[in-house]
């Protein structure tokens, strides 16, 4: 059939030579599958929930702010409970597993793999999409109705009082026998979802990498962010599935009478925390690892000098993925376990402190002997290079399994990973986010406002969370909405540092509002000779399909160099 | 929980090893000395419970030996002190121990981040766009690259030592006279077995904020029934749970062992000296998680036995004395010929058929 030929003929040259044909609103912002609207789609995603995430730890930096209960039975009326004794407390179970869920499954990992990832990697390889654009869709909608249940749950009863108290760990057998209703069932359900959209997106990143760089491009030219990605993508794909079936046999303990996790049919509560642990400690490199491929692109910018040791870089990310597997029983130090296996993983962890430091000191000695520009992607990079080398030194204090008994589930473990993710992973985002936001939005953010957000954040979050170090060593509990008059001091100080971190995410939100009303137009690459990865050499922002022609890597210099120019459309 | 019978040689090595370590991280009189007790403590096993009862300080407790009137608490002992910034003092050799690679640890920390703080002023300073315009294309040096991965990996090593010696003292097993307290984990409030005297349970609950000021205790740690227990002697603390998890804590003791419903988890408990040491559970266990402290009134030997007579029990010397003139009999839950049935074997302790 000619006619048939003919159209088809007509409608491929059509694209070929209109880069920019964009579909209409719905189409684009609801069937996306163009990697960049999708990696835009995650990181309004990500500012909302993390917007709720911060809310809800706000409410409770508010009620620890003095001892006694002071709000929760508000809140406990207001989520549709009685505000009695019981259901107020169990408002604060809920808050902490809301807080920890969303900030680890809908803000963290939707905004640097979703977000960024989506957005850079295919930029940076030189390819013109992700190679499974479909899937790249279904895995954002995926996280979308994951969150939805999970906001969900808040409204559904959950035992004592509506929701899910059961801490973002979900341990068995408080999260089975131990909570009635179905809130914990829509819980474990939005964790089922995001796993689901974030395994898609892990194969699809895999593939994407593997398959699709540009000619030339080894993977050891990769730029550094790409490899995060990458090794961010297989700790995805292996950890996942432990904790889907982790949590489906939750499902099954809750209602189908099983006891997988129940000592009266045989089962044992520790085994789940084993799995959840197979799952929950790779999962805390998945939130950072991306960071520090953002951190490396930038350092390496605005010293205006490649990454100092870069094979070094990329396979202490790989050693770090791979070490991160084997370590995760120091999450349970306290359940009992034998004194071999405790010295071993006492041993193990310590080690990942190895391949941590090498990532810390090429950093510096990248910047060292640079010409070292202060602009606001790089302040909050060095900001997180310290922090989080203040969360990693505190991490290894807690690596010993002797040691760690007096600080176990303390305020000292929660400052410790605030440090690493609140101060590490956040910290790199933003320092991301303020790097990548003139390529990706074609508009200046203003440098006051970012080094006014950097100052306010730093000091903010010093002030909220050092001195909970101070309450974990003098032994408060974590997940205690209420404390004895001892621990009032350091938890009024922290809480007056949650205001000023609040108050300082003000002149990001301004700031955003500021490019696109009032920001200069950004140059292709606004940020100097420093910037050599790929997605510099496109307009800002970039067209709708890029790399039409694929670039092609010259063989005499380093990926961190010069990349030849590609032909844009 | 499988326990380690004694140390063997190798342990043996390591704990030595430990000593040496902590007190090289620091000169401080005060490490040598927690240092110097927890060698003392291994020879726990050869103190007589009578003596070490007869050591412990009487002033701290209530006079009268025959009746029980709970224990005043002393100020700042056993519970945390307002705006404090360190760990609790500690009252257990494993504590003093701990104590001392907690020093060197923070030493550790504080030094490891002053040096990394250090390189960024240096650098922020000496290669700033003004101070050094043109930058160096350095890229590549292994010598420093094998530095920064070697000395890590050896200051780790050096940390190694010490908590790898740590960890065999806090497996060591009671000895098998010793006197076993079992904490049972309940939805939310704590009770103590005593099964060595004659196996009565106190129920413990949380005192209110008024309860606790009439009675001067701290609100949020204070309890109505304390788990009481001889002070100076080596105690076999076992802990299980009713219904959810829970986790025994007492920062003062340097102790946390969580108490898993089907589970029997057992650990060396050893408090030096009479006094009241709170704790508070330590894993989530649904809404009044916060509400169910931990209050232990350590007391010496005789005032114990008086206590336990009051609360309608056993003294565990005239038991075992019988149990010693009896051949056949076999002390209850001798964890190491009990070890195969003991890890989450989930029974209460009860005698072996054997």
């Amino acid at each position: 059939m000619a006619t048939t030929a003919d159209s088809f003929q007509a409608h491929t040259d059509d694209h070929a030579h209109d880069a920019d044909h964009k579909p209409g609103f719905f189409a684009r912002w609801f069937m996306s599958t163009n990697h960049k609207d999708i990696g835009t789609l995650y990181l309004i995603f990500a500012i909302m929930a993390g917007i709720v995430g911060g809310a809800i730890s706000g409410i409770m930096r508010m009620e620890l702010a003095e001892p006694g209960i002071q709000y929760l039975q508000w809140w406990a009326e207001f989520m549709g409970g009685t505000p009695d004794f019981d259901t107020s407390l169990h408002m604060w179970n809920v808050f902490i597993t809301a807080h920890g869920l969303i900030m680890v499954f809908f803000m963290v990992m939707p905004a640097m793999i979703g977000g960024f990832g989506n957005w850079f990697v295919p930029l940076m390889i030189g390819a013109p999409d992700m190679a499974f654009p479909r899937m790249n869709n279904i895995s954002f909608w995926l996280t979308v109705a994951g969150f939805v249940s999970l906001l969900f749950s808040l409204f559904v009863p959950g035992g004592t009082g509506p929701g899910a108290g059961v801490g973002w760990t979900v341990y068995a057998p408080l999260s089975t026998t131990g909570s009635t209703g179905p809130a914990v069932d829509f819980a474990i359900f939005s964790l089922h979802l995001a796993g689901a959209g974030s395994i898609l997106g892990a194969t699809n990143f895999i593939t994407t990498i593997f398959n699709m760089r540009a000619p030339g491009m080894t993977l050891h030219k990769m730029p550094l962010f790409v490899w995060s990605v990458l090794v961010t993508a297989f700790l995805l794909l292996l950890a996942l599935p432990v904790l889907a079936a982790a949590i489906t046999m939750l499902i099954t303990d809750r209602n189908f009478g099983t006891t997988f996790f129940d000592p009266a049919g045989g089962g044992d509560p520790v085994l789940y925390q084993h799995l959840f642990w197979f799952f929950g400690h790779p999962e805390v490199y998945i939130m950072i690892l991306p960071g520090f491929g953002m951190i490396s692109q930038i350092v390496s910018t605005f010293s205006r000098k490649p990454v100092f040791g870069y094979l070094g870089m990329a396979y202490a990310m790989v050693a770090i993925g791979v070490v991160g597997f084997v370590v995760w029983a120091h999450h349970m130090y306290t359940v009992g376990l034998d004194v071999n296996t405790k010295m071993y993983f006492t041993a193990a962890t310590m080690v990942i402190a190895v391949p941590t430091g090498v990532k810390i000191f090429s950093w510096i000695a990248t910047m060292w002997g640079g010409s070292i520009e202060f602009k606001s992607p790089m302040v909050w990079a060095i900001g997180m290079i310290f922090l989080f080398t203040v969360g990693g030194v505190t991490g290894v204090y807690l690596a010993n399994g002797g040691v760690d008994d007096v600080v176990h589930d303390t305020y000292f473990v929660v400052a410790h990973f605030h440090y690493v993710l609140s101060m590490g992973a956040v910290f790199s985002m933003f320092a991301g986010f303020y790097y990548w936001f003139p390529k990706m939005s074609g508009r200046m953010h203003s440098e006051l406002l970012s080094h006014l957000h950097f100052w306010g954040f730093f000091i903010g979050v010093n002030v909220l969370f050092f001195p909970q170090h101070f309450l974990g060593l003098q032994g408060m509990p974590r997940r205690y909405p209420d404390y004895a008059d001892a621990y009032a001091y350091w938890n009024e100080i922290s809480s007056f540092g949650y205001t000023i971190m609040a108050l300082s995410m003000i002149f990001f939100f301004v700031n955003i509002v500021y490019a696109f009303v009032a920001g200069k137009k950004a140059a292709d690459n606004p940020w100097g000779e420093g910037a050599t990865t790929l997605e510099w050499t496109l307009s800002s922002p970039p067209p709708f399909h890029q790399f039409e022609t694929l670039p092609v890597i010259e063989d005499h210099h380093t990926a961190h160099d010069h990349m030849s120019k590609p032909a844009t459309a | 929980m499988k326990i380690l019978g004694s140390l063997n040689g190798f342990h043996r090595i390591v704990a030595s090893l430990a000593m040496a370590a902590m007190l090289a991280f620091g000169a401080q009189g005060a490490m040598a000395q927690d240092a110097a007790e927890a060698t003392a403590t291994e020879q726990l096993e050869q103190i007589d419970p009578a003596e070490a009862a007869d050591v412990a300080d009487p002033d701290a407790v209530a006079a009268g030996s025959g009746a029980y009137t709970p224990m005043k608490p002393t100020e700042g002992k056993g519970m945390p002190v307002a705006g404090g910034i360190d760990v609790q003092q500690q009252f257990s050799p494993i504590g003093h121990q701990a104590n001392a690679l907690h020093i060197g640890l923070v030493w550790v920390m504080v030094l490891i981040s002053l040096f990394v703080l250090a390189l960024f002023v240096w650098v922020i300073l000496k290669y700033n766009k003004r101070a050094n315009p043109v930058p160096s294309k350095t890229s590549h040096n292994t010598l420093i690259e094998v530095v920064w991965t070697v000395v890590p990996a050896l200051i780790l090593l050096g940390i190694a030592v010490p908590s790898i010696g740590l960890l065999s003292a806090q497996y060591k097993s009671p000895p098998k006279d010793a006197i076993t307290v079992k904490a049972i984990g309940y939805q939310w409030y704590w009770g103590y077995a005593y099964p060595d005297n004659g196996d009565f349970e106190i129920v413990s609950n949380m005192l209110t904020k008024e309860e606790a000021e009439a009675r001067g205790e701290p609100h949020q740690l204070a309890v109505d029934n304390r788990m009481v227990v001889p002070a100076g002697v080596p105690i076999r603390f076992q802990t299980t749970a009713a219904d959810v998890i829970h986790s025994f804590a007492v920062p003062s003791l340097w102790f946390k062992l969580d108490a898993i419903p089907g589970r029997l988890n057992e650990k060396l408990l050893m408090i030096e000296e009479p006094g009241v040491y709170y704790g508070q559970c330590s894993e989530l266990c649904g809404a009044r998680h916060g509400y169910m402290p931990i209050a232990i009134e350590a007391l010496p030997m005789d005032q114990y036995n008086a206590w336990v007579l009051a609360q309608g029990g056993t003294i565990a010397g005239a038991d075992e004395a019988g149990m010693e003139a009896d051949p056949s009999a076999v002390p209850l839950q001798d964890p190491e010929s009990a070890a195969p049935g003991a890890a989450g074997a989930g029974a209460p302790p009860v005698a072996p058929t054997a």
